[in-house]
């Protein structure tokens, strides 16, 4: 089955703090065909992101579709909050990449 | 009722408003102006050091525009999380900045300033009672914590703005806030429905940010009406498109269906979004839903001591392959001297030093590496020995496998930088109280002539 990374199937590919415990990531896309296309393909789901990211499952505390925006959403719990000592990204504002490369099935 | 206009100036009092914008916003007669100025999101410190994030005079030539256009249109002026953290001292610092401004351009305004620092022992007669929960996160709230703590606000939410206004405030000063609260507080107290202004409030809150292209600050207008509002920026080089505005429901939050304020959320679910014209999003079907018991968010900070920090370059291929023991190596030399009473963390930029663990390329790192060493103590001269020490040993470094045996880091310089005081988020907590402006106090005062 043919693939393509994410990064060339969505809009946008974000990620930022929602709080000070957590990292949430958004992935826009610009038609409704591709949104659909992203959500039936079960290649991104919490359990991948889970993977990519090396957290344990149960730090992934929201993984949403918001069709409005034709966007999917997930939501990281960080190990500390944010502006700890050791800070890497008190806005949690590069957190995204990884997504880019993630592989999508075209389908049939 | 007749529609309502509200305009939101910018996103943050201090990154400043485009004059072109604030004109033609003034244009459309808005009824109030209402902005956020404050947020958590660059870190604790702000809150703790009791400083603003902005620049004064930044800040000042905002604020100079807003009370301009309330003086000549005799609008009410809403500001919420003055000074950025909201506490005390950042409410102080906008009222001094307010009060000078008032001074120099002979304007008198009926001011309500709302505090909305919370007091420790009442906080720990809660946190006694079982009262107070973790909210995103599973750390339980103690008494030693409170104790320990250097600020701790509440986010209020519309009901003390409706206070002010009930007591006749043309402008309203108020420490930390929930962002939509400070922009719906105006029509919901005309009487509009509350899902459909905290929504709009919502969306205004960033100003411009809404709105396409988002380069940036700048401001949004907002016009309610009995079943729907209407979004639309004053800025005649930006558009905001169905995707602009609700895209903006994603941004920051974690769950897009609902908001929660301390009296209740809005929720999303059958929210519609449609295009106005070529520039205009109209939104309808928010539903307002009460809470059984309001229940405030309340944020705090605790010094966690001083921050020092110092930079080096590791070029030479033998230390980036071995770079683990590399560093472990400088761990235990500092320990030698130095066993505890400090954190000593490095950060390695170009291997993992954006997502640290996360980094699914931590195995392929780039041919030269950054490092920067940061320590933490309880006092600065103890936070600058422990980095300059950990700095020497990453030049002194002896591997087996390393060939250069004169010195195994660049540095940037051989001194040891002060940061700032070092604070952490220890409240981020959610408590359940009967009546919301039992911890709020709203008192009024006539600022100018």
């Amino acid at each position: 089955m043919t693939t393509k990374p994410l990064v060339e199937l969505a809009k946008t590919i974000r990620s930022k703090n929602a709080g000070v415990d957590q990292i949430t990531f958004d992935i826009v896309f610009r038609d409704r065909e591709t949104y659909e296309l992203v959500k039936r393909s079960g290649a991104l789901t919490p359990e991948v992101v889970s993977r990519l990211y090396a957290v344990p499952r149960e730090r992934i505390t929201a993984f949403v579709e918001f069709d409005p925006a034709l966007a999917i959403k997930f939501t990281i719990r960080r190990e500390r909050p944010s502006g700890s000592p050791g800070e890497r990204d008190v806005f949690g504002a590069q957190q995204y990449a990884p997504l880019f490369d993630l592989p999508i099935p075209l389908g049939r | 009722m007749q529609p309502m206009t509200v305009l939101a100036p910018l996103g943050m009092l201090g990154y400043g408003i485009p004059a072109r914008s604030m004109e033609r916003g003034l244009a459309r007669d808005p009824a109030v102006l209402a902005l956020d100025a404050g947020s958590t999101d660059p870190g604790p410190y702000y809150l703790g050091a009791g400083v603003p994030f902005v620049n004064r005079r930044a800040a000042k030539r905002d604020l100079t525009m807003i009370l301009d256009a309330a003086h000549q249109r005799r609008i009410p002026v809403l500001i919420g999380s003055a000074g950025g953290g909201g506490g005390r001292p950042h409410v102080e610092w906008t009222l001094d900045l307010y009060r000078e401004l008032c001074r120099e351009r002979g304007y008198r305004f009926r001011t309500a300033v709302i505090d909305a620092e919370v007091d420790r022992g009442w906080l720990r007669s809660q946190v006694a009672g079982g009262r107070v929960r973790p909210l995103d996160h599973d750390r339980a709230l103690t008494a030693t914590e409170v104790d320990a703590a250097t600020r701790i606000v509440a986010q209020m939410g519309v009901e003390p703005f409706l206070a002010a206004l009930e007591a006749g405030a043309e402008v309203v000063i108020a420490g930390r806030a929930c962002d939509a609260a400070v922009i719906a507080a105006f029509p919901i107290r005309a009487g509009f429905d509350s899902g459909l202004a905290l929504h709009m409030g919502k969306i205004l809150e960033c100003g411009g940010a809404a709105a396409y292209p988002r380069h940036g600050s700048d401001s949004l207008l907002g016009v309610i009406e009995d079943d729907a509002f209407t979004v639309e920026p004053p800025n005649p080089d930006k558009v905001c498109t169905v995707a602009s505005v609700a895209a903006h429901s994603l941004y920051e939050r974690a769950n897009p269906y609902e908001l929660h304020l301390p009296h209740g959320h809005i929720d999303l679910k059958a929210t519609r979004f449609e295009a106005s014209g070529d520039r205009a999003v109209r939104v309808s079907g928010t539903r307002f839903v009460p809470a059984v018991t309001p229940t405030l968010k309340l944020e705090g900070v605790a010094r966690v001591g001083f921050r020092t920090l110092s930079i080096a370059g590791v070029r030479e291929p033998q230390l980036i392959a071995n770079l683990d023991a590399y560093l472990a190596n400088v761990r235990t030399r500092v320990a030698d001297t130095y066993p505890d009473g400090y954190r000593l963390m490095f950060h390695v930029y170009g291997r993992d030093g954006v997502m640290g663990p996360s980094e699914p390329q931590r195995a392929t790192p780039a041919h030269e590496l950054c490092l920067v060493v940061e320590a933490v103590a309880p006092r600065w001269e103890d936070a600058e020995v422990i980095c300059a020490l950990g700095t020497r040993n990453l030049f002194y470094a002896r591997l087996p496998e390393v060939r250069g045996t004169a010195g195994t880091a660049a540095l940037m310089m051989d001194e040891v930088l002060r940061g700032k005081p070092g604070f952490e988020w220890t409240v981020n907590h959610v408590l359940p109280l009967a009546d919301p402006l039992e911890l709020t106090t709203v008192k009024l005062e006539v600022v100018g002539r």
